[in-house]
């Protein structure tokens, strides 16, 4: 695919995708009190990287990412199998919850968990998924053409 | 305990680093391990002779029954001795049969798991556990006899191997889950020392034959015995350790195990002692038909184990003496023997003992090691061996009347072993001196410590006999059930039928290897008459049959025509869920009528694109009209207030679309490829798809067995997953196995979709 040569959706997409990105982390954070969560936070989160390819291109979009979009998979599920770890250091049953409670300056507390570990392993696996993907299909497409 | 049972399996993973450092050498270093482990082992004998059997426990899956649990009696003990003790010659002779080859580090890491996963099954007291071992060895057994493998024949010969044993361990997991249950224990001392009434179970019969099958094909027993000759394949070192001392000898070990809790039934008896008989004298004949030295021993091993699994059969006091010190004799000569045969062809270059002639000059160690050994295989005094057949004879004789077969097959038996004996021990060394491929000399010093050694038990166990009775036999008669303090061997036991027996196989036998050299043609020729009927010929017509079937059923379900599996899914899908359905519960119609106008809306604007989806022949108006009931399916989900599956639904169908938008280019011009009464089908087909579709959720929401458990995780979500979000908090805590799995599924999908996209560009520009 190459990339669209409109004026309107470049610009904008430069608004756009930072963003789209930056609401992807939020929901990523507030998943789990709020509608949200690593999978929807990833899929925005791609949402924003293609709506990028589709405005300069797979190159452009290779040299934004910098590292490939294969290594988001396996980092996601590396993390994801890393969020077991900590249970069983403790000696609990394989993937036991754990809370810790982090003081935040001004007196506010963020909560900070595994399960949460967990859904950044989500996150970064349907962000890799989607973009091998959509690269792959937009770079063969590049050859043919 | 765990350690001595793991140590293998650990030494195993470092033996190429080790091959590379220690160089020639490494078969010593190697030996090491079995050398300390034989030590163990008979360290625990005083303890085991004194207090009787003894269980050590490691959990494993506790709530499955499933334990790495050890139980350690004479019986266990004893094969643990075996298989250490022989090992560590095997390890150290291997180092120089196989010295220099380029696969060395590969072989001692095969050999090594072997033994590990040998004396796991042996020390075994859980079922599983034993199954579990049982079939690591018949895997590492595989990877053995092909270790050669870029000769097709052992690598078809390895196959075989493997095809047997495992369709035999199929049956035997199903016999042991069986005898699991209706004992009420998945441990071996539990199923021992069960009150249940094993033999009176409906089960029973069943349960029997399928053990029966899984060590019958483990321990080459008529008619699966084809197998272990073919096994000959590998390294003489393998033959010695896996086909004649202790992998074959795993059927007898569980059928020696399960025999205090199975002997009674009559069906054990008669099969055991009956297919035993068989196999002996099988074996036996069918060993002096040949001229390959290991294909003569492979023979006479079938022809032990045939006798072992008769002496269990017949279960008589003699009969297990008999059993237990005839295993003990085996092990030791057979192993020397197999030695010798690999001494032989490694220094000659031939396998044919037909071939060879006055080697004793050249090789006088190998030759008395050859010629000890020989005599303990024949059964003469005063070796082990003997008292082994000696006390077989005996337990023949005392059999009850209607086993009247037994003692012929014996004495045939006996002749044919004998014969055997001779052929192995006297032709290649004896007589003219004949020209062999290679130039012959005496064999090196980790070749000659095996036969050596083991030979020279046979003869130190046969003339100082307390030995063996107090350290071997008693402790595994007394497993077996039989009563210790009554175990006496002897060498002489004065004139009896058992000597006279002895004579006149011993005359018969010397008569055959007179003329034997003129004779084993036409036996020959015999045995290939007959074989073209046998078993294995059944093996090849069975082989042939599976591929044939496989393959008519690969050109039917697997025709590679998209909307065919589509079709076969579809229909398959409605076939089994709809019959279910209507047959468990009925249809229910009653369809609920939206209740406000905002959802009826809805629907109608879902089933309107739909049509226009089906109708349309522009693709991308057929992709957006799809998009739309996506999307109108997220207004739903909002509808309902799960305001988290809508923006997934949202999102998943921008994707999809874009997706199917970069797809959509690719693809060529709209046409019509299927006739009319295709497209009916297809109709037809689909909207029975729809149909089951809507009355299963119509049922799913009429019928509710139980409470939903929703409510369940309302209330827990905050108090137990610190999160007011439930969808989340069920993704990622409650749930988060599930979902684990999902995100491999998911990195998985998306790999194959890459890697078919790659596929396809290198398709273009090779």
């Amino acid at each position: 695919m190459r990339e669209a040569n409109t004026l309107i959706l470049r610009t904008a997409a430069l608004v756009l995708v930072p963003m789209q990105l930056l609401f992807s982390v939020f929901l990523l954070l507030r998943g789990h009190d709020e509608p949200g969560g690593g999978f929807i936070a990833g899929l925005v989160a791609s949402g924003a990287v293609v709506l990028f390819l589709f405005s300069y291109g797979v190159s452009a979009t290779r040299e934004l990412l910098r590292v490939d979009p294969r290594d988001f998979l396996g980092i996601g599920l590396l993390i994801g199998l890393a969020s077991i770890l900590p249970s069983l250091v403790l000696g609990q049953p394989a993937m036991t919850a754990q809370w810790w409670q982090i003081p935040l300056p001004g007196g506010g507390y963020y909560k900070f968990s595994t399960p949460l570990i967990f859904d950044v392993g989500v996150y970064l696996t349907v962000i890799g998924s989607i973009l091998t993907m959509v690269v792959g299909l937009s770079e063969s497409e590049e050859s043919d053409a | 305990m765990l350690l001595a049972v793991l140590s293998g399996f650990i030494l195993a993973l470092f033996a190429p680093l080790i091959c590379r450092a220690a160089g020639d050498r490494c078969g010593w270093v190697f030996a090491l391990l079995p050398a300390t482990l034989f030590v163990y082992f008979a360290g625990l004998l005083p303890d085991v002779m004194a207090s009787g059997a003894q269980v050590v426990r490691y959990p494993w899956f506790p709530a499955m029954e499933i334990n790495l649990d050890f139980l350690i009696d004479g019986l266990s003990l004893m094969f643990a001795l075996l298989i250490s003790g022989i090992g560590t010659f095997i390890l150290i002779y291997a180092g120089g049969y196989l010295k220099g080859h380029p696969y060395l580090g590969r072989f001692y890491v095969v050999m090594l798991s072997f033994m590990a996963s040998m004396l796991g099954l042996v020390l075994s007291d859980n079922l599983v556990t034993l199954f579990v071992f049982w079939e690591l060895t018949s895997i590492t057994s595989y990877l053995l006899i092909g270790f050669d493998h870029e000769d097709v024949k052992a690598r078809a010969s390895a196959l075989q191997g493997l095809f047997v044993t495992v369709a035999g361990g199929l049956a035997l997991m199903a016999g042991l889950i069986m005898l699991g249950t209706v004992a009420g224990s998945y441990s071996l001392s539990g199923v021992l020392a069960s009150d249940a009434d094993l033999i009176g179970h409906e089960w029973a019969v069943p349960m029997l034959l399928c053990i029966l099958a899984g060590a019958f094909t483990k321990s080459a027993q008529v008619p699966f015995h084809f197998w272990l000759p073919n096994a000959m394949a590998a390294p003489t070192p393998v033959s010695a350790f896996l086909h004649s001392a202790t992998m074959v000898k795993a059927g007898v070990y569980l059928l020696a195990r399960l025999n205090p809790a199975l002997g009674e039934a009559e069906l054990w008896t008669l099969l055991l002692s009956l297919f035993g008989g068989l196999t002996m004298f099988t074996g036996a004949f069918m060993a002096i038909t040949h001229t390959g030295a290991k294909k003569v021993l492979a023979y006479s091993t079938i022809m032990a184990l045939g006798t072992l699994v008769m002496l269990i059969g017949i279960g008589t006091h003699y009969a297990l003496v008999a059993f237990a010190t005839f295993l003990v004799a085996h092990s030791l000569y057979k192993g020397a023997l197999f030695m010798v045969a690999g001494i032989l062809d490694h220094e000659t270059g031939t396998k044919d003992v037909a071939q060879m002639g006055g080697l004793a000059s050249l090789m006088p160690v190998t030759t008395v090691a050859a010629a000890v050994a020989a005599l303990s295989l024949a059964g003469l005094p005063p070796l082990l061996g003997f008292v082994g057949k000696e006390l077989m004879f005996e337990a023949v004789l005392d059999a009850p009347a209607w086993q009247m077969l037994l003692p012929v097959l014996a004495v045939g038996a006996g002749i044919g072993v004998m014969v055997a004996a001779g052929i192995i021990a006297i032709k290649p060394f004896y007589g003219e001196r004949q020209e062999t491929p290679k130039h012959p000399h005496e064999a090196p010093v980790s070749m000659l410590a095996g036969p050596v050694v083991l030979a020279g038990l046979s003869l130190l166990f046969g003339v100082a006999l307390f030995i063996p009775e107090q350290t071997l036999v008693a402790p595994v008669v007394a497993s077996l059930g039989g009563t210790a303090e009554k175990v006496h061997l002897a060498l002489w036991h004065g004139i009896n039928m058992p000597l006279i027996l002895s004579l006149a196989c011993l005359v018969v036998a010397a008569v055959i290897l007179r003329y034997w050299s003129r004779l084993q043609p036409q036996l020959d020729a015999l045995r290939e008459g007959v074989g073209r009927f046998g078993p294995e010929a059944g093996y090849f017509r069975i082989m042939e049959w599976l591929t044939r079937i496989a393959t008519w059923q690969t050109r039917v379900l697997q025709n590679g025509t998209m909307g065919n599996y589509m079709i076969t899914l579809a229909l398959t899908t409605v076939g089994v869920t709809g019959f279910t359905l209507i047959t468990q519960y009925g249809v229910p119609l009653r369809l609920p009528v939206p209740d406000s106008g905002f959802a009826a809306g809805i629907a109608l604007l879902m089933i309107v694109s739909a049509f226009f989806a089906t109708g349309t022949i522009s693709r991308l108006g057929s992709v957006a009209a799809m998009s739309i009931v996506g999307f109108a399916v997220a207004l739903i989900f909002i509808l309902f207030s799960a305001p988290d599956l809508g923006i997934t639904q949202i999102l998943v169908e921008t994707l999809t679309v874009i997706l199917l938008v970069l797809v959509l280019f690719r693809l060529p011009g709209f046409t019509r490829m299927s006739s009319p009464l295709e497209r009916w089908r297809d109709i037809i087909v689909a909207v029975l798809v729809g149909a089951l579709m809507t009355v299963l959720i119509l049922a799913a929401t009429e019928v509710q067995f139980f409470e939903p458990i929703s409510a369940e995780h309302v209330a827990r979500s905050v108090p137990d997953g610190h999160g007011r979000n439930i969808v989340n908090v069920i993704l990622v805590d409650f749930r988060a196995l599930d979902t684990l799995g999902e995100i491999f599924v998911l990195a998985l999908a998306a790999v194959g979709v890459y890697s078919m996209i790659r596929l396809k560009a290198e398709d273009q520009t090779a």
